[in-house]
């Protein structure tokens, strides 16, 4: 708890730290031509970035302490979230398995991240009724950390022994072999549910529409725009954006990762704000308030 | 120990690369791509554990003589065979890997992305049902836009193709820009999460 704590005014410090020894020793290069050495310790060009770093960063960490003193936060409901208890229910009524997609990028991006803890909520639920859970992975760097958030959940649950490690599955790096090799898996093996939440791409059709041709109920989320309309044709439902990344805390309820939904909430709302009064302003002809959103 | 090291780790990484973003000195730079060079080690290394898992799953399956063994036995080949022949003809143009690559493979992969344009159209014909106010708005934008795009748009009207421009512009593009700026700020709160230990499950178990 402690080191958790340490942890928060650290990583706080250390932005800050940044903003002011870049204010300190300020060492502009003079920008010759030809040279590409760069001696500047802060790029000003970016500090907008820095200060709206911060205040998320503060509104997150305000949020959290506040739920940790047992404030309740209101979240509203999500739809696609409760559709996966509704999904977990079919495919024991059927005694079919449940297939989770958790898209086709690496663990360098958030969405992965997000897909991975949703993941470890998912196989906890699942475990609890002796089902199934079939992960196939683009990546084989996502394979471990996949296994371990399956391997939590069935613990959490208390049914180590229903782990089958054989569900999570390296299936291929290619896009369209991996979308075969689902394909492959869904008309085989036919799942009641087929939760596809993470980052996809082209292949996000494909797999939506073979799912939808075998009947299983589809939950889908991802934070790439470009793919929202397929999933929402395609799939019964579709968690929009923030939503994927608002999964674990509604699954999981846990009182500190609500402080931190409400937190970004809440910058959200700053958000809107300022783009009220910029519109406003810049509808008058006063620049100045834009340009302090301008990133080179 | 078990989580607190990871989590250091994971923290320190995360802020080092959020500083790269604020310093642009050389000297910080080379760092992080030294730090971002290691990362392709580490990442190479865990294509051994996808081959060891395909190969366990599928040798599993083998041993079980499930109904689908042949095709295990095919893949199991395949991956074999690709591995030797780019092992001993290396993998460069013009080499034995590469003719299969793009002989086999790529038409292979031609026809998965082909496929697209099936499922399209029958994924449009359910989202163009109109079946409520919000289908039928649907149903109606996207006809205006797509004879905005095509001549016979300019036939009927001469501003057509700027109206259907105007819907993409400003009404399609502020709702994009909205769940953007959701997403934006629902990674960086996931990120602060995972950087400060809030997030554990992916450190797997205690």
């Amino acid at each position: 708890m402690q080191i958790r704590r340490l942890l928060l005014c650290w990583f706080t410090a250390s932005l800050v730290l940044i903003a002011t020894l870049a204010a300190i020793a300020q060492e502009q290069a003079p920008a010759e031509s030809g040279t590409t050495i760069d001696t500047r310790w802060f790029d000003f060009n970016r500090v907008n970035i820095l200060v709206a770093l911060i205040v998320v960063f503060f509104l997150i960490i305000y949020f959290i302490e506040k739920a940790k003193r047992g404030r309740d936060l209101f979240v509203r409901r999500i739809a696609g979230l409760d559709a996966i208890e509704e999904a977990v229910g079919r495919a024991t009524e059927m005694g079919k398995p449940i297939l989770y997609v958790p898209g086709i990028d690496d663990m360098n991006n958030i969405q992965t991240v997000a897909s991975m803890i949703i993941l470890g909520n998912v196989a906890r639920t699942v475990a609890q009724y002796d089902i199934p859970l079939i992960v196939p992975l683009r990546l084989p760097f996502v394979l471990p950390v996949a296994e371990e958030a399956v391997r939590q959940g069935y613990m959490s649950a208390g049914r180590p022994e229903a782990f089958n490690k054989d569900n999570v599955r390296y299936i291929s790096d290619e896009q369209f072999a991996y979308a075969a090799g689902i394909n492959g898996i869904m008309l085989r093996e036919k799942p009641a549910a087929n939760l596809f939440l993470g980052s996809f791409f082209a292949e996000s059709l494909v797999l939506a529409e073979t799912g939808f041709s075998t009947g299983a109920i589809q939950v889908a989320g991802t934070a790439n725009i470009h793919q929202l309309p397929f999933f929402f044709v395609a799939c019964d439902y579709t968690l929009i954006g923030e939503e994927l990344f608002a999964a674990s805390a509604y699954l999981s309820r846990e009182p500190k990762l609500l402080g931190a939904l409400k937190g970004s909430d809440w910058a959200k709302s700053i958000i809107l704000a300022i783009l009220g009064v910029g519109t406003i302003l810049v509808s008058l002809h006063v620049e100045w308030f834009r340009n302090w959103f301008l990133v080179e | 120990m078990r989580k607190e090291i990871p989590l250091l780790i994971t923290f320190l990484a995360g802020a080092f690369f959020i500083a790269d973003y604020f310093i642009p000195h050389t000297g910080f730079s080379s760092w992080a791509e030294t730090l971002n060079g290691w990362t392709i080690i580490v990442i190479a290394f865990a294509y051994v554990l996808g081959v060891a898992n395909v190969a366990r799953v599928n040798l599993d399956y083998i041993q079980r003589k499930g109904k689908d063994t042949p095709y295990k036995i095919i893949l199991l080949v395949c991956l074999l065979f690709m591995m030797m022949v780019g092992i001993i003809w290396g993998i460069g143009e013009h080499t034995v890997f590469d003719w299969f690559f793009i002989n086999i493979y790529s038409p292979m992969q031609a026809m998965m992305f082909a496929l697209l344009a099936f499922y399209i159209a029958s994924a449009a014909f359910r989202a163009f049902r109109i079946r409520s106010v919000q289908a039928s708005l649907l149903a109606i934008t996207a006809v205006l836009v797509m004879i905005g795009r095509v001549p016979i748009g300019e036939a009927i009207w001469k501003d057509f193709s700027n109206f259907s421009e105007w819907i993409m512009n400003v009404p399609q593009l502020a709702g994009k820009r909205a769940i953007l700026i959701g997403a934006a700020l629902g990674a960086i709160s996931t990120g602060l999460k995972v950087l400060v230990g809030l997030e554990r499950t992916h450190l797997g178990q205690d």
